[in-house]
């Protein structure tokens, strides 16, 4: 039997002192979550620029998370509150373009939660398998 | 029609080179058909009596440049400043990108600035000349024995429609009187299109940024664009290009380009002015504004000398990116 | 020469879109008139001309040239042409098909370029001449008549007629393909048309421009004209002149890694920008002062020493329109080309 399901691609970009941490203590764990899921390393999350999540679009993202310490816990005191109000404005203008609001997501993770790590992964990866290949950001040279 | 003559800023002009407060002028020269004028920075009396123009068609904003001409210019320049222009004025200064000891700032008033493809719609080609009245604007063509009378507020530009203040923000000198702020309708067409479903939305914004042809003139014409080099133009940065490739490339430009200038934007709307496609880019700074406004308490880029934008600022108690939306949702 | 009522025009149009690609300027909703693929139901539009050139059909901003591919040590390389289909350009005015022999001098001289010159083969013209031109029109200048346009086929439009002229063979096979729908006429209708847009042509603002004082050999001349400065004072330095321009040539060829192989493309770069033939060594013009003065070099001195006195310029008027600061060709000719200019 022929399976059409489209198998998502995601890129998530954890932070190095929690999320990515987070990340590894799911490993550690033997919890599940996708393998679609791809982990970029940055050293804060305020490091993604918004050009990263465009461009992890146009090299063939289906959903992009961005993963950080929790507001208050961040590594270099204030990054991720940057990175909250810079994705919220990103995020908002994505979808002002009619382009899916479930594409995007933005979430605090620490280096002690592991199994919210995989729970949000499972979860994400499910939306954006729901919502299928994506078509409004695509580059389509990139997909031959 | 502008309440301040042009012959009154020739006199302001002539007297501050006179007397050595200045040794530059910048504003706009006169072109072939009267409505094409040009940015020009005037040295001498005979220079302002011969070319110097002030119309209904002066829309350019001298705010940005500033940022080359005092750099490259030793003496002071005086600068003929409207109100939406002070506030760019002001950006800049925050950003620290002109020395303002070198600029000469005179406010003065306007009362709105005239759309030449509006103006056309009604006139037709072969504008032979202009000429301004109170209300109206009496266009001469080479088809008609006629001038014809057009309505000044029927052909303003879409940012003077929705003229956000009269008042300057910034000046050494003031010219006639001091403006209101005013409470304009500018967020109604950002309203009128948040309230779309995402595939209207979509079809909208691929309509528009598909005529896109990548000039870059609103990232040029941008007085908050201002990095020395742009990363559309560098081409290390792998998203250099130099045509609209395919409709994500014109995304990623517009929603960079507007993005970049995020809570620094004062909604000048020169990016619409200069747009030779006349794509509505003001609406994609404007969401920013409107965005900001909401999720961030009001905040005016311009409005003062060093205030911290935005987006370079945080507080504790933020809304996450995802309550984005169902603020949105709630509202609705 | 032939005949139609215009009621009759929509009929063409099909008949001709039965068997090519058939372009029409047709009217935007912002005001604006683009070429388009014609379908039943679209208007021809009224307007004097397109905001962008009918070049786009023989040049287009953006092509692909070829494609790689890596496999271990072997590199394949794809020619991904695809194969041209005959299309018509319909409504081209006087200027733009002017436009088409001076970048014909530049694509199909030695070395040809295959993909243009392919293109330029599929492609029939028909002009239509001008019945209301702008103030910013100065094709005069360029000793282009809008009365006499050329083409493969060369149409007049009367209030109710359009009058058919075949100048090439391949205009003929045109005419012949419509020749149900027009009927053979003399050319006394047309006579007066062109009578008519002459005296319009003789009240232009512009009409006075002249280009005596350039063409090849001027170099020395004009090159530390002071002028330049004063001039490019306001130039913003964005592309906006050249991609209207039905003239403008320049194309830059790069590499878009894909990231399972590599697209090699083409796209029209403007001498405006800062990273206009950039080399290994850097730029050869810093200033945008050095960038403008380029571009009306170029098509006021350079190109004519090269291409018989021929200037690269056909008075479109497109940049008078659209340039953000108002800055262009006819106050670079006034100033810098002296009395002879005015």
């Amino acid at each position: 039997m022929q399976i059409n399901e489209h198998k998502p691609l995601i890129v998530a970009f954890c932070c190095n002192w929690c999320s990515y941490a987070g990340a590894d203590l799911a490993g550690n764990n033997r919890l599940n979550y996708p393998a679609d899921v791809k982990i970029i390393r940055v050293p804060c999350s305020c490091r993604v620029n918004p050009m990263f999540v465009l461009r992890a679009f146009q090299r063939g993202a289906d959903g992009v998370i961005i993963c950080g310490c929790h507001p208050g816990d961040c590594h270099y005191t204030s990054g991720n509150y940057y990175t909250r109000r810079r994705m919220a404005a990103l995020f908002s203008m994505l979808d002002f373009l009619g382009i899916e609001k479930e594409r995007t997501r933005v979430e605090w993770v620490s280096a002690a939660e592991g199994a919210k790590f995989a729970a949000t992964m499972n979860d994400f990866v499910e939306k954006v398998t729901a919502l299928g290949e994506n078509k409004r950001l695509e580059d389509l040279r990139c997909k031959k | 029609m502008q309440k301040i003559t042009q012959n009154q800023l020739i006199d302001k002009a002539v007297s501050l080179l006179a007397d050595g407060t200045v040794s530059a002028v910048l504003g706009w020269s006169k072109g072939e058909f009267g409505y094409d004028v040009t940015p020009k920075m005037f040295k001498t009396e005979k220079e302002l009596r011969q070319d110097f123009v002030w119309n209904d068609f002066c829309g350019a904003n001298f705010s940005k440049y500033l940022v080359s001409k005092t750099d490259r210019f030793d003496g002071k320049i005086l600068v003929f400043l409207k109100p939406c222009d002070t506030y760019s004025f002001n950006q800049l200064l925050t950003e620290h990108r002109f020395d303002r000891e070198k600029v000469y700032a005179v406010g003065i008033p306007c009362d709105g600035m005239v759309d030449v493809s509006k103006l056309k719609a009604v006139t037709g080609e072969g504008i032979s000349e202009i000429k301004e009245t109170s209300e109206n604007i009496l266009v001469s063509t080479i088809y008609e024995d006629k001038a014809i009378a057009v309505s000044f507020k029927d052909v303003l530009l879409e940012r003077c429609i929705n003229c956000k203040s009269k008042k300057h923000v910034a000046y050494d000198e003031l010219m006639g009187d001091e403006g209101e702020i005013i409470d304009s309708a500018r967020f109604d067409e950002v309203a009128k299109i948040e309230a779309m479903t995402p595939d209207e939305r979509f079809a909208f914004w691929q309509n528009e940024l598909s005529r896109c042809i990548r000039c870059n003139a609103c990232r040029d014409a941008c007085p908050a664009c201002t990095c020395e080099k742009c990363v559309f133009d560098n081409p290390a940065s792998g998203v250099e290009n130099k045509a609209p490739a395919n409709s994500f490339e014109e995304k990623m430009f517009h929603i960079i380009r507007a993005y970049h200038v995020a809570g620094r934007c004062t909604d000048c709307g020169e990016c619409s002015r200069v747009c030779p496609q006349n794509i509505p880019l003001h609406l994609l700074n404007r969401k920013f504004i409107k965005d900001i406004n909401e999720f961030y308490g009001e905040y005016q880029a311009g409005a003062e000398v060093g205030s911290r934008a935005p987006l370079v600022d945080y507080t504790t108690e933020d809304l996450e990116p995802g309550e984005v939306f169902d603020r949105r949702d709630i509202d609705a | 020469m032939r005949k139609c009522s215009l009621d009759k025009i929509y009929s063409v149009f099909e008949e001709i879109a039965k068997t090519a690609k058939l372009y029409v300027p047709l009217d935007e909703k912002d005001g604006n008139a683009v070429y388009k693929q014609w379908e039943d139901g679209l208007e021809w539009s009224d307007a004097l001309n397109t905001v962008r050139s009918p070049k786009d059909f023989f040049f287009p901003q953006m092509e692909n040239l070829m494609e790689f591919k890596t496999e271990g040590k072997n590199i394949e390389v794809i020619d991904t042409r695809c194969e041209t289909e005959d299309f018509v350009i319909f409504g081209v005015r006087a200027c733009d098909v002017k436009s088409f022999e001076i970048l014909d001098r530049v694509f199909l001289n030695e070395p040809v370029d295959s993909y243009y010159a392919s293109r330029r083969e599929k492609g029939v013209i028909v002009s239509t001449a001008c019945s209301k031109p702008a103030e910013t029109c100065f094709c005069k200048t360029f000793g282009i008549s809008p009365e006499e346009p050329r083409g493969d086929v060369s149409t007049w439009k009367t209030e109710s007629e359009i009058f058919f002229k075949a100048n090439t063979e391949k205009g003929e096979a045109l005419l012949r393909k419509i020749e149900a729908f027009t009927e053979e006429c003399d050319e006394t209708s047309v006579d007066e048309q062109k009578e008519k847009i002459s005296r319009v042509m003789d009240r232009l603002p512009l009409k006075e421009l002249s280009t005596d004082s350039f063409g090849g050999g001027k170099t020395d001349e004009f090159f530390n004209h002071p002028a330049w400065d004063e001039l490019s004072e306001a130039c913003l330095g964005c592309g906006t002149c050249t991609f209207v321009c039905p003239t403008c040539q320049c194309y830059d060829i790069k590499d878009f890694n894909t990231g399972k192989g590599i697209i090699r493309f083409r796209c029209w770069d403007s001498c405006m920008y800062s990273d206009f033939t950039k080399m290994a060594h850097g730029n050869n013009r810093l200033t945008q002062k050095e960038r403008f003065r380029q571009r009306f070099m170029h098509k006021l001195v350079y190109y004519p020493e090269n291409n018989d006195g021929l200037f690269s310029c056909v008075g479109c008027g497109r940049c008078l329109a659209k340039c953000p600061v108002s800055m262009n060709i006819v106050k670079v000719m006034k100033k810098i080309g002296g009395e002879q200019s005015e």
